[in-house]
């Protein structure tokens, strides 16, 4: 077993997988908290069907680097929702809602669709399957695409420990915030952009179905168990990692598929958090 | 004197206008309840008064050498704060976000001055617990706690004691008292609740007959 694991470790592809796999759920799981506690966990799911939908549109118009259409359309639509309502009384509530739902069933119609009829390689089927659960793309990965994401996901963590504590603050009252003076409207940006950067990032890992789980469970997991925002945060990160290079080795090893291995180790994960604290409710 | 006075202000959200021309001051040091029924705008005076909403047309003057930073408001509690993971302590120094742009830490005054503000309110002893954990008076008492850290001068409060018990809510009235008293704070107050307004403030503003 360990043998079969460091013959794969010489490839230099399983590595490039294990660094990507390592920084993008950091990055996910981090952001991942604030909009579970927003309450925006959706916008992350109809984010990842832009992603799709954006990806479409690239393989149609055959762009060398199709990071260049996914990234900008996605932050559009990421300021578009998370940045939506101007008077900021209740955030996104019911309309947004429904926007959501719209732009995401839409952007994944439009995605399958440009595919079929502008499609380049006969295995269309195939084609759709890997962009939507990952499939083995991240084994496939250039170092150029490795190289984007160190310097992408660098960004996402230096911004994030810089403003750590004026996330907390927006995260936990947006309202109160403001009225101390926080330019609120520019910090919102800043999380829109930084989260469509993870969520593209993360489709390369698990795929545009999956992406959410990979943003959403690690903070779920930390918030059964752990008690304050810290915590919680670091919590998060390292059952968010854990959970992505089990995921991968287990995948390399039995040859299953890499997004589905690393959201079911979270699941798995999800169900430790969750059994603990209810057995520490029981004692209490 | 005045310590903050309003202009022909024009409050609303998008098109609609929630509060239309409205002139008004606030004396220095008073203790003034504002009531009304649902929708009739107090929320969003207050809300126009903590900087949260930019007025329409017309403005708020700050007098008396008031600074912006010497306000504290409390807004009413949301659902998603009710189960938030985070310890006492982490959210009441929140509050000093607004002072500078970059605080990757908080130093040993602004510390001190939380401990300070959560011994106000009655809440040092749940500096280390989970807010999510704490029962409905406590939770208003460390967001007081909050808006006192914020501000020196002026409390702006939203329905303080909404969903409390009686027992709690009044914990929460001899609090609010005694900052207006040995304190010298002013104090803005959003209520329900009549009979209470009739017994601690100095002056209430209805309304109901504003709008008439």
């Amino acid at each position: 077993m360990l043998d079969k694991l460091f013959f794969y470790l010489d490839f230099p592809f399983v590595r490039y997988a294990i660094i990507v796999g390592t920084l993008i759920s950091l990055c996910s799981s981090l952001l991942g908290i604030t909009l579970v506690l927003k309450r925006y966990s959706y916008i992350g799911d109809g984010l990842s069907h832009v992603a799709f939908g954006a990806l479409a549109i690239a393989a149609v118009l055959k762009v060398t680097n199709n990071m260049f259409i996914i990234l900008p359309v996605t932050i559009a639509v990421a300021i578009l929702l998370l940045c939506g309502s101007k008077d900021s009384r209740s955030g996104i509530q019911i309309k947004g809602d429904a926007a959501i739902a719209m732009v995401s069933a839409g952007a994944l119609a439009i995605g399958y669709l440009l595919m079929n009829i502008f499609s380049s390689s006969a295995n269309v089927a195939g084609d759709v399957c890997t962009t939507l659960f990952g499939s083995m793309s991240i084994l496939t990965l250039k170092p150029t695409d490795v190289y984007l994401c160190v310097i992408l996901s660098a960004i996402v963590l230096v911004t994030f420990a810089l403003f750590y504590h004026k996330i907390f603050a927006i995260t936990f009252d947006e309202n109160f915030t403001r009225a101390t003076g926080v330019n609120v409207n520019a910090f919102n940006l800043l999380i829109a952009i930084i989260i469509a950067a993870i969520i593209v990032l993360a489709m390369n890992l698990v795929g545009a179905l999956l992406v959410s789980a990979l943003v959403v469970f690690p903070a779920l997991s930390a918030m059964r168990v752990f008690k304050s925002f810290f915590t919680v945060t670091v919590a998060a990160a390292v059952i968010s990692i854990v959970c992505s290079l089990t995921g991968i080795i287990i995948a390399i090893l039995a040859g299953t598929p890499v997004g589905s291995t690393i959201v079911a180790a979270d699941i798995v994960a999800f169900f430790i958090c969750y059994t603990t604290s209810f057995i520490r409710c029981r004692r209490a | 004197m005045f310590l903050l006075k309003c202009n022909k202000l024009t409050l609303g959200y998008n098109n609609k206008d929630i509060l239309h021309s409205f002139d008004y001051g606030i004396h220095s040091g008073e203790y003034l309840c504002i009531i009304g029924r649902n929708g009739c705008g107090k929320t969003t005076f207050l809300r126009g008064l903590a900087g949260v909403l930019r007025p329409k047309s017309g403005k708020i003057e700050l007098c008396d050498n008031l600074r912006r930073n010497q306000i504290g408001y409390l807004p009413q509690i949301t659902i998603a704060q009710k189960d938030f993971p985070a310890s006492v302590e982490e959210i009441v120094l929140s509050a000093f976000q607004g002072k500078s742009l970059l605080l990757p830490f908080y130093g040993k005054a602004l510390r001190k001055r939380a401990n300070e503000c959560l011994e106000l309110t009655r809440t040092e002893n749940l500096r280390k617990e989970s807010f999510r954990e704490l029962s409905g008076g406590q939770k208003q008492r460390v967001l007081l706690a909050r808006a006192l850290c914020a501000a020196e001068r002026l409390l702006l409060l939203d329905e303080p004691v909404t969903g409390l018990d009686p027992e709690s809510s009044q914990n929460m009235y001899n609090i609010i008292k005694d900052l207006h008293e040995y304190k010298n704070m002013t104090i803005v107050m959003v209520t329900h609740d009549i009979d209470a307004a009739r017994n601690n403030s100095t002056r209430i503003l209805n309304f109901n007959e504003l709008m008439q």
